[in-house]
């Protein structure tokens, strides 16, 4: 123990000085959702397969709205996803003292 | 001196999840113990009734943070032999390698809070300096530190790629280093062994009577290890059952440092028989039928009993988990011992609340 002990105290610590040092995030970590509205659809198959139920879409005004305090960052909806309109960040979702849904409205359907 | 009743918990600096024992001592030695739990029971098992199937993976998962990837892939073996669906041999070599780093944080985090119950608490900082070493591996190949989300059923949701594969395994060895100077520790230093040698002392016959699982049954020198049953990927990657005859509380801490070093090797010979191919079958129709499947955890022996009806949601889910085979055991090692050996001996069981409340 002592070798360790005197070999961890001439070293700089492991841990980092946070908030003042952001961790570095890891590539491929499922962090917060980001959502594209240019691509969306609004087919609505994201919200069918959350496992919290934390997506809801409304195809006629073309809505698309989560709770991010209900969404567990699985990657579910991203997998389903026909037009790759979701992605998972590696960033993470910043504290919140409301419990809102986030909404995004996309563009009006231009006419056939 | 009469006796005294002391209450234990379920709020105590060495618990990490609260479970209570009333303690009824004289003299300073325990004579009794009566446990008392349900403090965090979530009614999982219930949600099976309105998760579907596949849902429900995540809901297993989370049932423990500590060992959720197996649970995860032992839900979703069941599901997979009712619906009589086989998982791509890559996909079996996949969850035999994070089931395996999943071992090794647990038994890592097991060493830090052991540290720590006897006081030894520039050892503790250490153990989970290793440990989150690990973690961050975790993270890299599954995305999640300790909720891993990787497992599905009819397969796993991300491969680890011939890219990835050599530098995991690296930072792994460089670990494994780490973590060896730890266990060198635990099982030679002086004053870990005058707290845990000849404390607890549980016999052969007890351990085995009593219905104990995991580290605590093979510190008492009954070989039996789940994964010799050949889940996974275990009926391709050699290993031996790590086993201890003495049964106090050094000999279930020894057959963790040497599990956790025997799981480094695991993962390293799994990835290196890793064949390549699918890592997902797909998945059609619903589960029907009943099953139980069997896996080793970390702590123990883990049992999960499904029943389906051919609807896309169970009809009803039991899980046994291993700390709840312990309990009896720990009631037993308690009786006679003295007071202040009371955290160590509670700590040997490596008792995980949330799993058996569920």
């Amino acid at each position: 123990m002592t070798g360790i002990a005197l070999k961890w105290a001439l070293k700089k610590p492991v841990t980092s000085r946070y908030p003042f040092e952001p961790r570095q995030p890891i590539a491929d970590s499922r962090g917060t959702l980001d959502f594209d509205t240019l691509t969306c659809v609004y087919c609505g198959v994201c919200a069918k397969k959350c496992p919290t139920g934390a997506i809801e879409v409304v195809r006629s005004g073309r809505r698309w709205a989560i709770d991010r305090l209900l969404c567990i960052s699985c990657g579910a909806c991203v997998e389903i996803c026909p037009k790759k309109s979701l992605a998972l960040d590696t960033r993470h979702t910043g504290p919140t003292i409301t419990r809102d849904r986030e909404f995004f409205t996309g563009a009006e359907k231009p006419a056939a | 001196m009469a006796k005294t009743i002391v209450p234990f918990g379920p709020q105590h600096p060495v618990l990490p999840e609260p479970i209570h024992l009333d303690l009824v001592v004289e003299d300073e030695v325990v004579v009794e113990a009566r446990p008392s739990i349900g403090f965090i029971h979530r009614g999982l098992e219930r949600l099976v009734e309105r998760k579907d199937f596949n849902e429900f993976t995540y809901v297993a998962e989370r049932i423990c943070g500590i060992c959720s990837f197996i649970h995860g892939q032992t839900y979703c073996q069941g599901v997979e032999q009712l619906m009589h669906l086989e998982a791509p041999l890559r996909a079996k070599y996949l969850r035999t390698i994070w089931g395996e780093m999943s071992r090794i944080h647990s038994h890592l985090l097991w060493l830090g809070l052991m540290a720590d119950a006897v006081g030894f608490e520039n050892l503790f900082m250490h153990s989970w300096r290793v440990r989150e070493r690990l973690l961050n591996v975790i993270e890299g190949t599954t995305g999640g530190r300790v909720i891993f989300g990787t497992c599905k059923v009819g397969g796993v949701r991300r491969d680890i790629g011939p890219e990835a594969l050599p530098g995991t395994l690296k930072e792994l060895e460089s670990i494994e280093k780490d973590a060896r100077e730890i266990t060198e520790i635990f099982l030679h230093d002086s004053s870990i062994k005058d707290r845990l040698c000849g404390v607890g002392v549980l016999s052969r016959e007890d351990a085995y009577a009593l219905g104990c699982v995991g580290p605590t049954l093979r510190a008492s020198g009954v070989e039996q290890d789940m994964r010799a049953l050949g889940y996974a990927a275990f009926d391709q990657v050699p290993f031996k059952v790590v086993t201890r005859t003495e049964g106090d509380s050094y000999a279930r801490c020894a057959v963790r440092c040497e599990e956790l070093l025997q799981s480094f090797e695991i993962i390293r010979q799994a990835a290196a028989r890793m064949p390549e191919g699918e890592i997902a079958v797909k998945v059609s129709g619903n589960p029907k039928g009943e099953c139980i499947v069997r896996t080793e955890q970390p702590r123990g022996e883990v049992v999960y009993w499904l029943k389906a009806n051919g609807t896309k949601n169970l009809e009803r889910f039991r899980v046994r988990t291993p700390t709840f085979a312990n309990i009896p055991a720990l009631l037993k090692l308690l009786q006679g011992c003295d007071l202040a050996d009371v955290p160590v001996l509670v700590l040997t069981i490596d008792p995980c609340i949330s799993c058996t409340e569920r």
